[in-house]
C-alpha cells in the first residue's frame, strides 16, 4: 500500500506548488487539444451521418440538395432487399469468409510455429520469403493464376465464375497470418515448451495443447482479420465472378447496386450502410481483439 | 511446412515465373501463347499512350497520400495521447472508418462529393464557395481519393498511439530538465523513439499505393455512371479522362477487359521490379534514420 501511495502523494504536492501561470497555460493547452479533437471527430463522423441521412430520404429528395430527410422513409431498408439479391450475396460472402478463414487457420498455425520455434535449415530464408510474399502487389501474379484456374477443369468443373479460386489458396497458408502468428509465438517463453518436451510431448502435441492455448488472442486476431479481409475483398472476387452475378459476394454486388437500379441514391446509401453494419457490430463485440491485433502487427514490425 | 511449401509454389513462385514467360508472348487465353520476344516491352515503353499517365497517377498518389496519412495519423495520435477525457470514445470514432469496406466507403464518398447536389458542395454553397467537381473532374478526382484515404487512417493511428504511449516517461523528464519545450520534446524525444513505427507506416503506405485498385475502380465506375445517368457497366476505368487510371487498374484493363494476357504480364513484371526495388531501398535506407531502442534486434 505505502509503496503505491508514495508517488501519488509526491505528484499531488508537486502539482500544488506549480505557479498559477503554468497551471493556466496547461489548462488552456488541454482546452485547445480537446477542441481540436472534437473538430476532427466531427469531420470523421460527417460522412457516416450524410450516408445515414440520405438512406432515410425519398429518391426525389436524395437527388435534391436538401440535407435533412423529410419525410423519414424507413422503408428504404426494406426495399433494398426486394430490389437486389442481398441475401444471395451475403450467403456467397459468408461462404468465402468461413471457408477461407477456417482453412487459413488450420494451415498457417503450424507453419508459423515452425518458423518461430523449430530450428531447421533455411528458417531465416523461409521467413524472408513470407515477408516478400506479404509485400508484393497481388496484381503481379493474377494473370497466370487466372489462366491456371480457367485451364484446370477437373471432372468438367469450371472454377472461373465461382469463388473457389479465392478460397482455395487460403487452405495452403496465408503470408500475413503466418507473419502475425510467428510474431506472437516468439513471445511465448521457451521454458513452457521445454517443460512439455521434458514431459515427453512431441512437437505436434506441444503445438495443439500448449501453444494454441497460449496463443488464443493471436489466433482470434488472425481469424478476425481474415474475416474482415474476405468480407471487404474486391479485386480477386471481381476477377473471377464478374461475369456471373449469381456468385457475387456482397462487395461486388454493392459496387454494381446503382447500375442495377438506375439512380436510386437513397437505396444505394441504405445498402452501403447495411454492408458497413456487420463490421461495426463486430468491432464493438471484439474491440480488444482488434486493438491488440493491430498493435501486435505494428509494433513488432 | 509442406502444405505451405506446396501452396507457396503453386500460388506464388510458379505464377511469377510463368508471368515472366508470358510477358514475352502474345496470349489471349483461347489459343496457346505465341512467342513475340520483346515486342510487349517495346510497346509498353515507347508506344502505349496510357503507360506514362498511369505511372504518373500512381506516383502522385503515393507522394501525396502516404505523407499526409502519416502526418494526419501522427497528429491525431498525439492529440489522443494528451487528451484527459473521452479517450475511448475519440479513439473509436477515429478508428472505425478504417473498418468500412472500401467499396462502401467509396460509394458513400462519391455521393457526398457529388458536384451538383451532394452535401459537401451544398454546405460550401451556403458558405458562398463554389465547390469543385470532385470525382467528375480530372484534376479533382485524385484529391477526392486522397480525402477518402485520409478518412481511413484508423489502423495507422492506433499503431502510432500505442507507440507514443510507450515512450518512456523518463526521456521526457530529462529533456524537460535540459530545457526542451513541447515542440523540441516532440522533435527530439517522441519522433526518434517511435521512428520504427513511422517507417512501418511509410513502407505499408507505399506498398498499398502500388496496389491501389478498389477505390479507383469503384469511384470511376460510379462517377461515370452518375454522369451519363444510364449507369451502364461497360468500361469506365480511369474516369474521368484517365485521371484515376492507376498502374494496377491498367493491368486489370489489359488482362481482364481486353484479355491481352501477354501484355498484362509485361506490365506486371515492371510492377514486380518496382515493388521489389522500393521494398529494398526503404529497408536499406531505414538504418540511417531509424532509431531502434535497445539497438540490436
Amino acid at each position: 500500500m505505502s509503496v503505491a501511495a508514495a508517488p501519488v502523494a509526491a505528484r499531488r504536492i508537486e502539482r500544488r506548488t506549480l505557479p498559477p501561470e503554468v497551471r493556466r497555460r496547461r489548462f488552456l493547452l488541454a482546452v485547445a487539444n480537446h477542441s481540436l479533437l472534437i473538430a476532427a471527430a466531427i469531420m470523421f463522423l460527417a460522412p457516416i451521418a450524410f450516408i445515414a441521412l440520405t438512406a432515410l430520404m425519398t429518391n426525389h429528395q436524395a437527388l435534391s440538395s436538401q440535407l435533412w430527410p423529410h419525410p423519414i422513409r424507413w422503408a428504404n431498408f426494406k426495399d433494398v432487399f426486394t430490389t437486389a439479391p442481398i441475401w444471395r450475396w451475403t450467403l456467397n460472402t459468408m461462404m468465402y469468409s468461413g471457408l477461407a478463414t477456417l482453412g487459413l487457420l488450420l494451415s498457417s498455425v503450424p507453419v508459423a510455429y515452425a518458423l518461430a520455434r523449430l530450428r531447421w535449415r533455411g528458417r531465416q530464408v523461409a521467413f524472408m520469403v513470407v515477408l516478400v510474399a506479404l509485400m508484393l502487389p497481388p496484381q503481379i501474379s493474377v494473370v497466370p493464376l487466372y489462366a491456371m484456374w480457367s485451364k484446370w477443369q477437373p471432372f468438367g468443373l469450371h472454377f472461373v465464375g465461382t469463388l473457389w479460386p479465392v478460397i482455395i489458396p487460403n487452405w495452403l497458408g496465408d503470408a500475413f497470418s503466418i507473419f502475425l502468428l510467428r510474431q506472437f509465438f516468439l513471445t511465448i517463453p521457451e521454458e513452457y515448451l521445454d517443460a512439455a518436451r521434458v514431459d515427453g510431448c512431441g512437437e505436434l502435441r506441444i503445438l495443439t495443447t500448449v501453444v494454441i492455448r497460449l496463443a488464443k488472442p493471436a489466433i482470434a486476431a488472425v481469424a478476425l482479420f481474415s474475416f474482415l479481409y474476405t468480407f471487404n475483398d474486391f479485386f480477386l472476387p471481381l476477377l473471377y465472378t464478374n461475369e456471373n452475378p449469381h456468385n457475387w459476394p456482397l462487395q461486388i454486388g454493392l459496387s454494381q447496386f446503382r447500375s442495377l437500379h438506375q439512380v436510386q441514391w437513397n437505396l444505394t446509401m441504405a445498402a452501403t450502410l447495411l454492408v458497413m453494419a456487420p463490421v461495426v457490430v463486430l468491432f464493438f463485440l471484439a474491440q480488444r481483439v482488434f486493438v491488440e491485433g493491430v498493435t501486435l502487427t505494428g509494433v513488432k514490425g | 511446412m509442406s502444405p505451405w511449401l506446396a501452396g507457396f509454389t503453386i500460388f506464388f513462385a510458379y505464377p511469377i515465373v510463368w508471368s515472366g514467360y508470358l510477358s514475352f508472348t502474345h496470349y489471349n487465353l483461347l489459343s496457346p501463347p505465341k512467342w513475340i520476344g520483346l515486342a510487349n516491352y517495346r510497346y509498353l515503353l515507347h508506344s502505349d499512350p496510357q503507360v506514362w499517365p498511369s505511372v504518373r497517377n500512381t506516383l502522385w498518389l503515393i507522394a501525396v497520400l502516404v505523407p499526409l496519412q502519416v502526418l494526419f495519423a501522427l497528429g491525431v495520435a498525439l492529440m489522443l495521447a494528451r487528451a484527459r477525457r473521452g479517450v475511448g470514445v475519440f479513439r473509436t470514432i477515429f478508428y472505425l472508418p478504417a473498418l468500412a469496406p472500401p467499396v462502401a466507403a467509396t460509394l458513400g464518398f462519391v455521393y457526398i462529393l457529388n458536384p451538383a447536389t451532394g452535401p459537401v458542395n451544398t454546405i460550401l454553397g451556403h458558405l458562398g464557395i463554389q465547390g469543385p467537381l470532385w470525382f467528375q473532374s480530372p484534376s479533382w478526382a485524385k484529391p477526392s481519393l486522397v480525402i477518402l484515404g485520409l478518412w481511413g487512417i484508423g489502423n495507422t493511428m492506433i499503431i502510432f498511439l500505442a507507440a507514443v504511449l510507450d515512450v518512456p516517461r523518463h526521456l521526457y523528464e530529462s529533456a524537460e530538465l535540459d530545457g526542451a519545450g513541447p515542440l523540441q520534446r516532440l522533435r527530439w524525444v517522441t519522433i526518434p523513439t517511435i521512428s520504427p513505427v513511422i517507417l512501418f507506416a511509410v513502407v505499408l503506405g507505399v506498398i498499398q499505393g502500388l496496389q491501389y485498385f478498389t477505390q479507383a475502380y469503384v469511384a470511376a465506375n460510379v462517377a461515370a455512371g452518375q454522369a451519363d445517368q444510364a449507369g451502364d457497366t461497360v468500361n469506365h476505368l480511369g474516369y474521368p479522362q484517365d485521371s484515376t487510371l492507376f498502374y494496377p487498374v491498367m493491368i486489370y484493363q489489359h488482362g481482364f477487359v481486353y484479355f491481352n494476357m501477354g501484355y498484362a504480364s509485361a506490365l506486371a513484371m515492371i510492377l514486380l521490379a518496382v515493388a521489389f526495388a522500393v521494398v529494398l531501398v526503404i529497408v536499406v535506407n531505414s538504418r540511417r534514420w531509424v532509431h531502434y531502442q535497445g539497438a540490436l534486434r
